[in-house]
């Protein structure tokens, strides 16, 4: 593990029963760095960043996170997942509660932040996500691209150092997805360490500090975006490429 | 252009009375046909039904103007013809229905008890109740208000369960049963779908066992055996031996229940949940429970209206509750014969309870509907 990674994983292996899922995969992530994941579905790019937060468990190799290894022992996962946001492609608002309460949930019973408090934090984050005139509808009041920018609020009112999105855009009708992105981009910019696994490759040229392209369980080839799209190395990353830039 | 954007209003047809006479009752002759016969039963039935519980019916005096003491002064015996129910059978024994055989002199107890019951469960079926969490602090101490105010204490006089019966024992054995079972039944059904392997199977066997004996055999159980598992000396009331029975009853169904609710929430919210840093309890406390439970409201209605009515089950055991007490009322030899009216008011009670409990959960379903759209994702 080299000195300024915040993440790192070494030769992690999982299995779904039989079906090797991720094989001897390993990335190292810098502080603040950019990562976006691609590759052809059931490629594990998935699996692979919900390892990180432990909502997948790996059963070989090592997953360090800002200086925690992730093993059975919970609370080090816990203190992981205060470390790291997730974004997911279903967004997972939690259904009965309204905007606001989506968003101070955690940092109320997490961080024992007394409800004020937690409520001016909720606006600031709706705030950078843009829509604080939402606060205080339902999920089910708004359009996927709202409330995925609520699940992003939600994440970053954690503080997290790093955020993973898991395809937050595969779910959106195309009008939406700027919205969304915008949302990503204003983040990068602003230094968080991300990991995004996604197929908006407009938003990996402009964003990525650095391309993964992963194929059946193993990471394929990295290398910074203009090298990447423009000279591949691989033979299965050209095919990917051309398979999802030429339609 | 105008008139092709103006919205008409629709065919006279479909509208007003008669529109839904003929959408809803006569829209085919099959329909017709059942709709007639429907109206010729009720036409039939209706009135003499009013008839002979109201009009015709004697309450505390006979048509002669005399007041009922017996069975052969109402009107009914006098003049099988003519004369409709004889209330006074209820009107007489009333005490005993609602309170069984507790002292006269301290009745008071049982009606403060009925009155505080009322303040405490009103404003926790409505949420938008004035003052609702002041009164909710008094809902969560009212158990033990009325637990020393029904069986003395701190002065009161001791009132043995024994003496207690009728109303009352049904509302102690269906409030108890429903309020207790409630959060037992949530352990278990968390239990029950608990990664830990003594946990779950625990959970399993003793929802399985529970359900799969009938409640008689549980009050028997109550009755009989609980004695034996108690230290030697420690002598269990009956009336609590019986509600440990219900009480174990009613949680396994209620903890199938939930689980039920629990299998439709989306793996998406457990995620979602963990991935903020809510621990075990935080997820399922604030973010899993309360859409399972929102699902699970007509079933939970449901078996608690099942528990209700089957409390009539522990005159099995001897306790004298509501039913109890109408067929006691029906072995006394002054009154031999006038089942129609006990078992009437008897059903007419418990129909109260059940279809106001039914009516609230129509009412929460179509709130929690329109106020939160959960349907949406």
């Amino acid at each position: 593990m080299s000195e300024d990674s915040i993440i790192s994983l070494q030769n992690v292996n999982k299995w779904f029963g039989d079906f090797h899922v991720l094989k001897d995969v390993d990335l190292e992530v810098k502080k603040k760095e950019r990562i976006v994941v691609c590759g052809p579905s059931g490629s594990g790019k998935s699996t692979m960043i919900r390892c990180i937060n432990r909502l997948e468990e790996h059963q070989e190799g090592t997953i360090i996170v800002d200086g925690i290894e992730l093993t059975g022992n919970l609370k080090n996962i816990d203190s992981v997942r205060k470390e790291v946001g997730m974004v997911f492609q279903q967004f997972n608002l939690f259904p009965h509660l309204s905007v606001k309460e989506n968003i101070t949930l955690a940092p109320i019973w997490v961080k024992k932040m007394p409800k004020a408090e937690a409520e001016e934090l909720a606006m600031q984050q709706l705030e950078i996500v843009k829509i604080p005139e939402q606060a205080d509808k339902y999920p089910g009041q708004l359009s996927g691209g709202q409330q995925q920018r609520v699940a992003i609020a939600r994440s970053l009112a954690m503080k997290p150092n790093i955020m993973l999105f898991d395809e937050p855009t595969s779910a959106l009708d195309p009008e939406m997805i700027k919205e969304v992105l915008d949302v990503m981009i204003d983040l990068a910019e602003g230094g968080m360490t991300m990991i995004v696994v996604t197929h908006e490759m407009g938003f990996a040229k402009t964003v990525a500090d650095r391309m993964v392209f992963m194929d059946e369980g193993r990471i394929v080839e990295q290398a910074v975006p203009e090298k990447f799209f423009n000279n591949p190395e691989s033979d299965r990353t050209k095919l990917f490429l051309s398979q999802i830039l030429n339609h | 252009m105008n008139e092709i954007t103006e919205s008409r209003k629709p065919p006279v047809a479909t509208t007003g009375i008669l529109g839904w006479l003929r959408m809803n009752l006569f829209s085919n002759w099959i329909n017709s046909l059942i709709s007639l016969f429907v109206l010729y039963i009720l036409i039939q039935f209706v009135p003499w039904i009013l008839n002979w519980t109201i009009f015709a019916a004697d309450f505390k005096y006979n048509f002669n103007g005399e007041q009922i003491i017996n069975r052969e002064m109402c009107s009914r015996v006098l003049d099988p013809e003519n004369g409709g129910a004889c209330w006074a059978i209820i009107y007489v024994r009333f005490y005993q229905f609602m309170y069984g055989f507790y002292p006269r002199d301290e009745v008071w107890r049982v009606n403060l008890s009925y009155a505080m019951l009322v303040v405490a469960v009103v404003p926790l079926l409505f949420d938008k109740f004035p003052f609702r969490k002041h009164f909710l602090k008094f809902t969560y101490i009212f158990p033990i208000i009325a637990f020393f105010l029904l069986n003395g204490g701190f002065g009161l006089e001791s009132v043995s369960t024994n003496k207690w019966g009728g109303l009352l024992v049904t509302l102690v054995l269906g409030c108890t049963g429903i309020a207790l079972a409630f959060p037992l039944g949530i352990v278990l059904a968390l239990g029950r779908r608990s990664n830990l392997p003594v946990i779950s199977t625990m959970c399993t066997l003793f929802i399985e066992f529970i359900r799969g004996v009938p409640l008689i055999t549980l009050l028997f159980f109550g009755m009989v055996m609980l004695p034996l598992f108690l230290p030697e000396g420690v002598n269990m009331d009956g009336l609590a031996r019986v509600l440990v029975a219900v009480t174990l009853f009613q949680s396994a169904y209620m903890a199938e229940v939930i689980r039920g609710g629990l299998q439709a929430i989306p793996q998406g919210q457990y995620e979602a949940a963990r991935s903020i840093g809510l621990s075990y309890w935080q997820m399922n406390m604030k973010v899993v429970l309360p859409q399972a439970i929102r699902i699970s409201i007509p079933s939970i209605v449901n078996t608690s209206i099942g528990l209700f009515k089957d409390t009539t089950l522990v005159i099995i055991v001897g306790l004298l509750d509501l039913l109890g007490i109408g067929r006691g009322a029906l072995a006394d030899t002054t009154w031999l014969g006038l089942a129609y009216e006990v078992y009437f008011f008897v059903s007419l009670v418990f129909f109260i309870f059940t279809f106001a409990m039914s009516r609230y959960s129509l009412y929460l379903e179509k709130k929690l509907k329109t106020g939160i759209n959960m349907g949406a994702d």
